[in-house]
C-alpha cells in the first residue's frame, strides 16, 4: 500500500513537471478565461430556482442564481453566500441574515432584502407550483400564506440589507434550506414580466448569464462580469449541447470535441474507459446520497413479521449485485449513504446468511418458503439486479415473482397501501436533495410518507422514531451538529431493527472529462454539483 | 370539386378522431400529472391544489371541451417537465424535422430510382440480383442499427463527416442517408417493377421501332412513366417518416420532433406526447389529402371521383 502511494505521488510530480502551466497550485492562481462544451442527451428543463428540479438544472441553476446561503466548494459544508452572516437565535426559531451590499442581478438591478423575501414567498406560492414548497413548511405562516397567497408573515425585512426568517417549530435543516435552490433569490420585475417563461430566460445574480437558449439545441452561458465573488468564474463560456447520445458523446469527448460528457460513461463502454490508462486522470468516481434498497410492505403479510424482514435481508448477495453493474456502486448496510452526516461506519447490518435466513424463516412459521411479487421499473440494469435478488430469495425458498413495469406504475403501485408487497428502488432510488440526514427520513420512512401516493413504499410507521426524528430536527445550534448527526444515525440503525427495507448499495457517479479542463478542490467530485461545479472548472489553455 | 370537399372533410374527421385518441393518452398513461408537477415533499392538499389548477378535477367532458377550446387557439398546452408552451417546444424543433424529410425524401429517390431503373433494364444479372438483395437488407433492418453503423465508419473510423449535430449539410447528410435507405430499398424494388411493366408497353415497342435511341427511350418513355406510383406514395411516406425521425433524431442528436418525442415519451411529459401525436397526425392526413389531389394532375388517367 504505502509503495504504491509513493509511486503514485512521484507520477503526479513528473506530470507536474511535464506540464508546468497547465496545473496552478492554488485558486488565487488561476487565470480567468477560455471555454468548455458540455453535452447532454435530454433537454434542459426550465431554470427556474423554484421549479427547476432534475439533476442536470439543478448545477446550472447553482450558476446562474445564488442563495443567502452555499456549499464550501467540494464539501457539504455551509458556507454564507448572498448573505454576509448570519444568526440563529437559542430556541431555534429565529434566523437573521446580513446581506451583502451590491450584489447585482444580471439585469443591474441591486439584490435586496425584499428580493429575498419575494423568492421565498413565490417558491411557497401553490400558483407557482413549486416542487419544493413543502420543504419550508417550518416557516410561521405558511399553511395561511398557502391559502391566502398574500405576505408570508414568518419572513420580514427590518432593513433593506436584513432578513429575519420566524419558525413555527424549530428545524435543524434551515440552514440547508437556505442553500437549496428553492431559495434561490429572483427579481420580482423580470419575473413578472416574463411569467411563466422566466425559466427560459433566467435573470439572477450568479456567476454566469445565460446569454443564448436554442430549444433542443444548445444553452450558452457567458461570464458574469459583475459577479460579486471576485475572480469566479474561471470560465468566460460554457455551452451545452443538447440531445448528444451518450455513446456518440463519449466518441467526441476522445476526439477532443466536447470536454465533459454530461451523461457521464454509458454502462456497456464503464469497463472500457475506466480501465484505460490514458483515461486515469478524466475520470472522476464520486459517492451519491444515494441508496438503492428493497422495500417491504409491513402492512401485507408475510412482511408483517419482522423476521421475515430480517430473512431478506440476510438472503441477499450484495456483492454479487454490486460486481453485476461493474463495482458502480458499494453495499450498502443501512439506509444513510456514507457520503452523508449521521451515517454509522460502526454499524455492521446484517450479513449476507442464507441458512441463518432460512432459520428465520422457520421461526416466523414459514419453514416452507412463500409466493410474493417483486415490483422493479422496466429500465436496464434494474430487471437484471431484480433478478439476482430473485435467485436469492429463492434460495432461502422465498418465490418472488417479478413485476417489471414502467416507473410511474411502480411508484403508483407503492403509494398505495396494499399496492406492491416487494419494491427494488432501483431508477427511481431516492437522491437526498441536501446532505442532511432528516432527507432521508421524513417522505420515505416516517409516517407522513406512509400515505396513499406517498413515498414511504415500506409503508413503515414508528410513532417512538418519528418521535426522536423531531427532537434530533430540534436540535438547531451548530454547536450540536455532531450530537444531531449521530442521533440520526442511531434512528436509522435503530429502524435497520425492524427492516422495514433491505439496503443493498449506494451508487457512484462517474464523470469524464477532457485534459482542456480541471479544477481545484475536488470540482468533479463535488457532492452537491453534478457533474462538475461550472463556477469553479477552468481552461487549462487560458493558463 | 365534390370529391376534394368530400376528402377534405373525411380529413377533418379523421382530425377529430385523433383529438378524442390524443386526449385518452391523458388517461392511458401511467401517470399521476399532478403529483408530477407537485413533487415528491408535496403534501396530499398540495397535490390537489395543483389538480385543480392544472383541471384535471373537472369532469372528462368538460376536460375534454377545454382541450378543445385551446386546441381552438392553437394552444397544445404547457410541459410538465420543461415548464413551456408546447406549441414553442414544437416550433422551435419543426424546422429541423422538415429539413432532414426533405433531404431523406431525396435520397430515397435518388438511390432508389436509379438503382430501380437500371435494375430493370439489367434483369436478371448479377447487378440487378445484388442489388434487389440489398435494398431488402436496408428495408428490414432497424434504423437505428443503420444509424449507428453509418455514424461509426463515417463519422468515427474515416472522419469524414460529423459524429452528431445540425447545423451544415455536412450534418444532414447521415441522418438524412439513414431515414432515406430504407424507403430507397422500397422504391428500388418498386421502380424495378413498374419500369419493367412499362418496357413491356405497346409503346415503348414502338418507340423502339422508330428507331429512337435507347437514351431517350428510358429518359422520355420509360422513366416518367414508372415513376407514377412512387409519386404517388411519397405522400404516404410521410408517416414513415413520422416514426422514423423518433429514431434517427434520437442517434443522430438532431434538434427535430423525433428527439423531443423519444424524450417526452422517457419523462412521461404528457402534454409533449399529445401535441406531437396531434401534429403527426395532422401531417399524415394532410400527406394522404396532398397525395390525392395531386395524383391526377400528374398522371392525366387517374380521375377525380
Amino acid at each position: 500500500m504505502m509503495k504504491k502511494l509513493v509511486m503514485s505521488v512521484s507520477l503526479a510530480a513528473l506530470m507536474l513537471a511535464a506540464a508546468p502551466l497547465a496545473t496552478p497550485t492554488f485558486a488565487q492562481d488561476i487565470k480567468q478565461g477560455g471555454a468548455m462544451i458540455v453535452t447532454f442527451k435530454d433537454d434542459i428543463s426550465t431554470l427556474d430556482p423554484a421549479i427547476g428540479y432534475d439533476w442536470k438544472n439543478w448545477s446550472m441553476i447553482k450558476s446562474v442564481f445564488d442563495g443567502l446561503l452555499d456549499y464550501k466548494p467540494g464539501t457539504t459544508e455551509i458556507i454564507p453566500d448572498l448573505a454576509e452572516s448570519y444568526d440563529v437565535s437559542k430556541d431555534g426559531l429565529t434566523y437573521t441574515f446580513k446581506l451583502r451590499h451590491g450584489v447585482k442581478f444580471h439585469n443591474g438591478r441591486e439584490m435586496k432584502a425584499a428580493d429575498v423575501k419575494y423568492s421565498l414567498e413565490r417558491t411557497c406560492n401553490p400558483d407557482t407550483q413549486s416542487p419544493g414548497a413543502g420543504y419550508y413548511g417550518a416557516i410561521k405562516g405558511f399553511d395561511d400564506f398557502q391559502k391566502s397567497k398574500k405576505d408570508l408573515a414568518g419572513i420580514t425585512t427590518p432593513d433593506d440589507y436584513t432578513v429575519k426568517i420566524e419558525l413555527a417549530h424549530p428545524d435543524a435543516t434551515m440552514l440547508h434550506l437556505m442553500a437549496l435552490n428553492f431559495s434561490f433569490v429572483v427579481p420580482k420585475e423580470e419575473v413578472e414580466k416574463l411569467g411563466p417563461d422566466f425559466g427560459k430566460h433566467p435573470v439572477g445574480t450568479g456567476a454566469f448569464k445565460v446569454s443564448e437558449w436554442t430549444s433542443g439545441q444548445k444553452i450558452v452561458f457567458e461570464r458574469n462580469k459583475d459577479y460579486y465573488n471576485k475572480g469566479l468564474p474561471h470560465l468566460d463560456q460554457i455551452t451545452f449541447e443538447i440531445g448528444q447520445e451518450p455513446v456518440v458523446a463519449l466518441l467526441r469527448l476522445q476526439k477532443g470535441e466536447i470536454d465533459i460528457a454530461g451523461d457521464g460513461i454509458p454502462p456497456a463502454k464503464y469497463v472500457e474507459v475506466t480501465q484505460d490508462p490514458a483515461n486515469k486522470d478524466l475520470v472522476t468516481i464520486v459517492d451519491q446520497l444515494q441508496t438503492g434498497y428493497v422495500s417491504m410492505n409491513v402492512t401485507m403479510p408475510p412482511f408483517d413479521k419482522v423476521e421475515v424482514r430480517q430473512a431478506v435481508n440476510m438472503a441477499i448477495n450484495k456483492d454479487r449485485i454490486v460486481k453485476l453493474i461493474n463495482n458502480r456502486a458499494v453495499p450498502a448496510n443501512q439506509p444513510l449513504p456514507p457520503a452523508m452526516p449521521g451515517y454509522d461506519k460502526s454499524y455492521k447490518g446484517y450479513a449476507y446468511d442464507p441458512d441463518g435466513a432460512k432459520a428465520l424463516l422457520a421461526k416466523a412459521g414459514l419453514s416452507d418458503g412463500f409466493t410474493t411479487e417483486l415490483y422493479v421499473q422496466n429500465v436496464d440494469p434494474n430487471p437484471r439486479i431484480a433478478q439476482a435478488i430473485q435467485q436469492d430469495l429463492a434460495k432461502i425458498g422465498i418465490k418472488a415473482e417479478l413485476k417489471s413495469l414502467d416507473q410511474g406504475n411502480v411508484i403508483a403501485a407503492g403509494g398505495k397501501k396494499d399496492g406492491a408487497p416487494m419494491i427494488w428502488s432501483g431508477g427511481m432510488a431516492w437522491i437526498a436533495d441536501f446532505p442532511d440526514p432528516s432527507n432521508f427520513y421524513t417522505a420515505i420512512l416516517g409516517c407522513g410518507g406512509a400515505v396513499d401516493g406517498g413515498w414511504n413504499w415500506a409503508w413503515y410507521c414508528n410513532k417512538d422514531l418519528d418521535a426522536r426524528a423531531d427532537q434530533a430536527n430540534a436540535m438547531t445550534d451548530p454547536a450540536q451538529a455532531d450530537a444531531r448527526a449521530t442521533a440520526w444515525g442511531k434512528i436509522f440503525t435503530d429502524l435497520m431493527k425492524d427492516a422495514p427495507w433491505a439496503p443493498v448499495f449506494n451508487e457512484k457517479a462517474i464523470t469524464i472529462h477532457s485534459k482542456r479542463v480541471a479544477g481545484p478542490n475536488g470540482v468533479f467530485a463535488d457532492p452537491i454539483h453534478i457533474p462538475v461545479n461550472y463556477d469553479e472548472v477552468y481552461a487549462t489553455d487560458a493558463q | 370539386m365534390g370529391y376534394i370537399l368530400r376528402r377534405l372533410i373525411q380529413s377533418l374527421l379523421i382530425l377529430i378522431g385523433v383529438s378524442i385518441i390524443t386526449f385518452a393518452i391523458l388517461f392511458a398513461l401511467p401517470n399521476d400529472p399532478a403529483r408530477q408537477v407537485a413533487g415528491r415533499t408535496a403534501s396530499p392538499s398540495q397535490v390537489e391544489d395543483v389538480r385543480h389548477q392544472l383541471g384535471l378535477d373537472l369532469p372528462l367532458p368538460a376536460q375534454y371541451a377545454r382541450y378543445i377550446a385551446k386546441l381552438a387557439h392553437g394552444d397544445l398546452g404547457r410541459s410538465y417537465i420543461q415548464r413551456t408552451q408546447v406549441s414553442e417546444l414544437i416550433g422551435a424543433r419543426l424546422p429541423a424535422s422538415l429539413l432532414l424529410m426533405l433531404g431523406a425524401i431525396v435520397c430515397e429517390l435518388l438511390i432508389g430510382l436509379t438503382i430501380g431503373t437500371v435494375a430493370a433494364l439489367r434483369r436478371n444479372t448479377g447487378f440487378d440480383q445484388g442489388a434487389m438483395v440489398g435494398a431488402l437488407f436496408f428495408v428490414s433492418m432497424p434504423q437505428f442499427l443503420v444509424g449507428y453503423a453509418l455514424l461509426y465508419v463515417f463519422g468515427a473510423w474515416l472522419g469524414w463527416l460529423p459524429l452528431s449535430g445540425y447545423g451544415s449539410f455536412r450534418h444532414l447528410i447521415l441522418p438524412a442517408l439513414t431515414l432515406g435507405l430504407l424507403g430507397g430499398g422500397w422504391y428500388a424494388r418498386m421502380m424495378r417493377s413498374s419500369t419493367i411493366e412499362v418496357l413491356r408497353q405497346d409503346y415503348v415497342r414502338t418507340a423502339r421501332a422508330k428507331g429512337l435511341s435507347r437514351a431517350r427511350i428510358v429518359l422520355v418513355h420509360v422513366v416518367p412513366n414508372g415513376l407514377l406510383p412512387i409519386i404517388a406514395m411519397i405522400g404516404l411516406d410521410i408517416g414513415y417518416f413520422m416514426s422514423g425521425i423518433v429514431v434517427v433524431e434520437s442517434v443522430f442528436g438532431w434538434p427535430g420532433i423525433g428527439q423531443l418525442t423519444w424524450q417526452a415519451i422517457n419523462q412521461i411529459d404528457i402534454p409533449i406526447i399529445m401535441g406531437v401525436t396531434l401534429v403527426a397526425a395532422c401531417a399524415i392526413v394532410l400527406g394522404n389529402l396532398l397525395a390525392d389531389l395531386v395524383a391526377p394532375l400528374i398522371d392525366p388517367r387517374i380521375k377525380l371521383k
